[in-house]
């Protein structure tokens, strides 16, 4: 990055975060305070939720992920759009009706205080836990990369979120959401183009090319259990995290109440429940036509630059040096039948075309063998190493290969979607603490001036949480492994208390509040029992919650208590 | 300040906000909005199956 790099990058940071605390910095009331002035139309709203879901990860990982297997990570979201439509039209109507600031306010009106503190409780520790690795997992690609002291990446970016949400509270994070979104694709598109600009071949070329090496495999319906990703699990799978995520998630609850009227905030949802996959298909083929840009031009060996020229260094035997050596050797081969291979096509000869591309196909494993075999000497070397170096292909690319000027704004682009999934997830974090348990428990009669300084400090205090958590974290693999077990751990729980509300009316508070709790332990034990997958405990604390809390209901005798809010599904 | 949980309001949520106009032209009912929804899925997924049929 030069001087040029550098200004785009501050500039476009602090000119989206000043503009957040400048508009938002008086606040009349809580209401204004938690949700914003209640005049968002549905395209904010939409922008606002997709920019909560999508974090820097998303941005510098699924590019790498494109660029490793392809397409075929699209199917994740298949489930999205008729989860969208489930929270639209149950779970929306009813948030909206009750006039509730979280989604955990509802279940004390169907059910009772206990099971609306146990909700928001359940919110609080897994969402609080996982707060410090949205800070934490960009900032520690980014520094390797850039060469910039970790500590300080985390605290500047930190800090700079933790201004602006407490000055600004909802509505700034939803107007600098806007803009850092408009950072993020304007940066993504020009990456993009940039990129078909440098490609050597046509974009019909590039695409046999990613075709050929099984790049452009984006849907299967295959029933094979091993396969991690198929239409099947996109649908089924997609469809229960979604559900939780978008129904029960306060940091996407509090996106979509501050619309202005039901149809903004359901326009705002199905925005979402359209775009959604078309977003993540143009990313993944993003990092597909990275892949496609690297067979014609070198890469390096390992993308994680900083760790290889360290591992390098202390090489005394020269076995990375060799296998450097091979890999030039095996890319260079790969090369030329690459270009045999398009040749072969483009005389209309099906026999030779055929057989140069499996010959390029050959070519390019053995080039991932000897990227495989250098990958775990740099581990036998030094144990530390992360043997994944897919987070680094996308930010690797935009450093040696886009002008200047550009890379700051992607380098910004990156650090914006920091920011903007940071800020919802502390503002609903502060919300949460104020609304479901200062106020509920402490506070009852206060002013509002009080409520609105109350959850500042709240936010201010997640916010420091966050901080603490990011700077004395490491090991970002096994980090980013942990939160998604933990969230997996209590989504499943937190999404039947809902479904339980929504769809089981004889189903009252003292019965789903045991079930849920004991459902809960059913869960913490056989994590620490079993060694089956953590996104099965999705599945297992939901419906062991569910039945348990039929079961206890039945045992308790028939719920006395009116339902309120229950809907008929 | 908004309502607390000793005097929720009545709510039928079986008709709970599905009588609100869609606002969009051609999409009387949210029903309407929610098929398109779907069409623009199914869409999605035939031309990423087309897309993988193409160049496999």
């Amino acid at each position: 990055m030069n001087f040029l790099d550098f200004v785009v990058l501050i500039s476009s940071m602090l000119a989206i975060a000043a503009y957040g605390a400048w508009h938002t910095r008086r606040h009349r009331n809580l209401n204004h305070y938690l949700r914003g002035d209640e005049t968002v139309g549905w395209v904010t709203i939409g922008i606002s939720v997709a920019a909560t879901q999508a974090s820097a990860i998303t941005f510098i990982s699924t590019p790498g992920q494109g660029y490793e297997s392809g397409l075929d990570f699209v199917q994740n979201y298949f489930g999205m759009p008729l989860a969208l439509i489930l929270v639209a039209a149950v779970f929306l109507p009813i948030f909206r009706r009750l006039n509730v600031y979280t989604a955990y306010e509802y279940l004390g009106h169907r059910f009772d205080a206990k099971t609306r503190l146990l909700g928001a409780a359940l919110f609080l520790v897994s969402r609080g836990l996982a707060a410090g690795i949205t800070i934490y997992a960009p900032a520690i690609i980014l520094s390797t990369v850039l060469g910039w002291r970790l500590d300080l990446t985390i605290i500047l970016s930190g800090l700079l979120v933790i201004i602006y949400t407490v000055t600004g509270g909802s509505q700034a994070v939803t107007l600098t959401q806007k803009w850092q979104m408009a950072v993020i694709f304007g940066g993504m598109v020009a990456a993009f183009v940039i990129l078909l600009i440098k490609l050597p071949t046509s974009l019909g070329d590039a695409f046999t090319v990613a075709g050929g090496f099984k790049k452009l495999d984006a849907v299967s319906f295959s029933f094979d259990v091993h396969r991690r990703y198929t239409f099947w699990t996109g649908v089924l799978g997609g469809l229960f995290l979604s559900l939780s995520y978008f129904g029960t998630d306060q940091s996407q609850v509090q996106r979509y109440l501050s619309g202005s009227s039901l149809r903004e905030s359901r326009l705002g949802l199905m925005f979402n429940a359209v775009l959604k996959i078309p977003m993540q298909f143009f990313i993944l083929l993003l990092g597909v036509m990275v892949f496609v840009f690297y067979q014609f031009e070198p890469p390096p060996v390992f993308f994680n630059q900083a760790a290889w020229h360290q591992a390098v260094q202390h090489d005394g035997d020269g076995k990375l040096r060799a296998l450097q050596q091979q890999f030039a050797a095996a890319y260079a081969r790969k090369e030329q039948l690459i270009y045999q291979w398009l040749e072969a096509k483009q005389a209309g000869d099906p026999q030779a075309e055929a057989q140069a591309r499996a010959q390029a196909l050959a070519a390019l494993e053995q080039a991932d063998g000897v990227r495989d075999e250098a990958k775990r000497v740099m581990q036998t070397d030094d144990p530390d190493v992360k043997s994944n170096d897919a987070d680094y292909v996308f930010v690797t690319f935009i450093l040696a290969h886009v002008p200047h000027g550009l890379i700051g704004l992607l380098i910004a682009a990156f650090f914006a979607a920091a920011l903007q999934s940071k800020s919802a997830e502390l503002s609903a974090l502060g919300s949460t603490t104020t609304v479901d348990f200062y106020r509920h428990l402490l506070k009852r009669e206060a002013g509002d001036a009080h409520y609105v300084r109350a959850s500042k400090w709240f936010t201010f205090f997640w916010g420091l949480v966050a901080l603490a958590f990011a700077l004395f974290a490491n090991l970002a693999e096994n980090l980013i492994q942990a939160v998604n077990i933990v969230g997996s751990v209590f989504y499943g729980v937190v999404l039947a208390l809902f479904l339980v509300a929504f769809f089981l009316k004889r189903v009252g508070g003292t019965a789903i509040f045991w079930a849920a709790l004991a459902a809960q332990t059913l869960v913490f034990v056989l994590y620490f029992s079993l060694s089956i997958s953590y996104l099965w405990y999705n599945f297992i604390g939901c419906a062991a919650c569910v039945i348990l809390s039929l079961m206890i209901q039945a045992a308790l005798g028939p719920n006395r208590k009116s339902e309120p809010a229950a809907p008929a599904p | 300040m908004k309502s607390s949980e000793g005097d929720s309001p009545s709510v039928d949520a079986s008709a709970a906000g599905d009588d609100e106009a869609t606002g969009l032209p051609g999409f009387r009912t949210w029903r309407g909005v929610y098929v398109l929804v779907l069409a623009s899925f199914v869409l999605w997924v035939v031309l990423l199956l087309a897309l993988t049929i193409s160049y496999s």
